[in-house]
């Protein structure tokens, strides 16, 4: 086969004049984590308080929780963006609207990336916060009524630091997941990893390099946050309690 | 909303149907069907005593899953003319269409997650039960084929087809290949005319739509298999 490998292409100019291909493939990766870890916050906070009101006694409480999971659950995560980047601003008021649209140019693609990103997986967390504060047994928010704390109280300070110790091994599969998922907002203008690959292999044609170090650089970032995970769970571990599975969610 | 048009949907539902859904759900149903057939291979070979039938189906699942699809969209577009030349023997790339071309990377995507479905489903069978198999004289493939894999398959169908109704919204991906599924229908006939909002808002009710009344189908069938078992 005739493909011409060139391997040095890493350290040549990039498109951009400024960079070599390997900085712009580095620079990449630091749009994924930083979309990855904003977008991460946002679905932390939102997923835990979706799982929290879906496991409460208010019947409209847990409507509310399971109608969010439906919705962001069943529409593609590519299409949640194109509604982020190209309708919300049209459903606000002129002025907002046009200001979301003229922002500079990194901007104008990672805040709605953010945002949907944030979303779409605050939902699948608040699967996995619900599944662990359901795994605890009924007994536990009992006795923290017994003890005269508050529901608040209750889940603050007995069910949530619990539940949160069981759900870490789905929650590092999650972590990776809204890394790999960042790569969809490439779509809208994004460059991230694997938007930088696709830029340095349509301007050098060297297709094979370009990829295979993305591919490389997602497997270390891979190993990275499993192990940085694995450190976490031993650390926060309680000696002697052996928290039940929560089965792991797909991709 | 007095600007907006929403008269544009009704005149694309011909487009938007017989072209773009009909190229979503083509494409689905042919990366699900080719996807749980390798997946279970995948999984037989993980699941071997042999390492070398274990350790490359692990480190290709692995692989498969520790990237994102849409790079893995990108690796086989441009890879998949290599291999075929490499297959057919000639010297230059061989044309693939985009159509070949993503149900190949779906196919071989997607048998790494169902892999991982199919080998929980093996593993839920007690060995005993191939023992069973191995003593009634039966060789490795009757066994798998006559007692193990249909009752997997049974165990795992709601867990595979709420796979299915994943890959069905990943295959909007197919989006960065300027392919006209539902989506890239959407989005022609949206930027043609000018009607962003409409078109992509009625894109997502259609998925919402179908991907909601599907995983009520599937949560039907696990009640069903749930009392049977």
């Amino acid at each position: 086969m005739n493909y011409h490998w060139n391997w040095g292409i890493f350290w040549e100019m990039s498109a951009d004049g400024r960079h070599t291909w390997a900085m712009t493939l580095v620079m990449g990766l630091g749009w994924t984590l930083v979309t990855a870890l904003c977008a991460g916050i946002i679905a932390l906070v939102l997923g835990t308080g979706l799982g929290v009101i879906r496991t409460t006694h208010s019947k409209w409480a847990v409507r509310l929780g399971n109608g969010y999971v439906e919705i962001f659950r069943n529409i593609p995560l590519l299409v949640q963006l194109f509604l982020w980047f190209f309708v919300f601003p049209e459903l606000l008021p002129k002025s907002i609207g046009g200001a979301i649209k003229s922002m500079n140019p990194p901007w104008a693609s990672f805040v709605p990336a953010v945002i949907g990103l944030g979303l779409f997986t605050a939902a699948r967390v608040s699967e996995q916060v619900r599944a662990g504060i359901q795994a605890l047994s009924r007994g536990q928010g009992m006795a923290g009524t017994a003890m005269g704390l508050t529901s608040a109280q209750t889940y603050r300070y007995v069910l949530l630091p619990m539940a949160f110790r069981i759900i870490l091994p789905p929650l590092t599969s999650e972590t990776m997941n809204l890394i790999k998922n960042t790569s969809v907002a490439l779509t809208i203008g994004l460059i991230e990893l694997t938007a930088a690959a696709r830029s340095m292999q349509e301007f050098t044609f060297q297709v094979f390099e370009a990829f295979t170090a993305a591919t490389v650089i997602y497997i270390i970032v891979n190993l990275i946050v499993v192990n940085l995970m694995r450190w976490l769970e031993k650390s926060v571990a309680i000696p002697g309690f052996v928290g039940p599975q929560v089965a792991e969610g797909a991709h | 909303m007095g600007e907006f048009d929403f008269g544009v949907i009704e005149r694309s539902l011909g487009y938007l149907f017989r072209e773009g859904m009909t190229f979503t759900l083509t494409l689905t149903a042919m990366a699900a069907l080719g996807g749980v057939f390798f997946g279970t291979l995948l999984a037989m070979m993980r699941l071997s005593s042999h390492k070398w039938l274990s350790l490359p189906a692990t480190g290709y699942v692995n692989l498969m899953r520790s990237i994102p699809l849409l790079l893995v969209i990108f690796w086989f577009y441009f890879l998949v003319p290599f291999i075929g030349a490499w297959i057919v023997g000639s010297p230059r790339p061989i044309q693939v269409g985009a159509f070949a071309s993503s149900v190949i990377t779906f196919m071989m995507f997607e048998a790494a997650y169902y892999s991982e479905i199919m080998r929980a489903g093996i593993q839920s069978i007690p060995r005993g039960q191939v023992w069973a198999g191995y003593a009634l004289g039966l060789n490795y493939w009757q066994s798998m084929k006559e007692i193990i894999l249909p009752q997997a398959f049974r165990n795992m169908l709601p867990i595979l087809l709420t796979q299915t109704i994943i890959l069905f919204q990943d295959t909007s991906l197919v989006y960065v290949l300027s392919i006209t599924d539902f989506l890239g229908a959407a989005s022609k006939i949206a930027q043609r005319d000018g009607r962003l909002v409409e078109m992509y808002l009625f894109a997502a009710l259609v998925y919402f739509v179908c991907s909601f009344g599907l995983s009520y189908l599937v949560k039907l069938l696990q009640q069903r298999i749930a009392i049977i078992r």
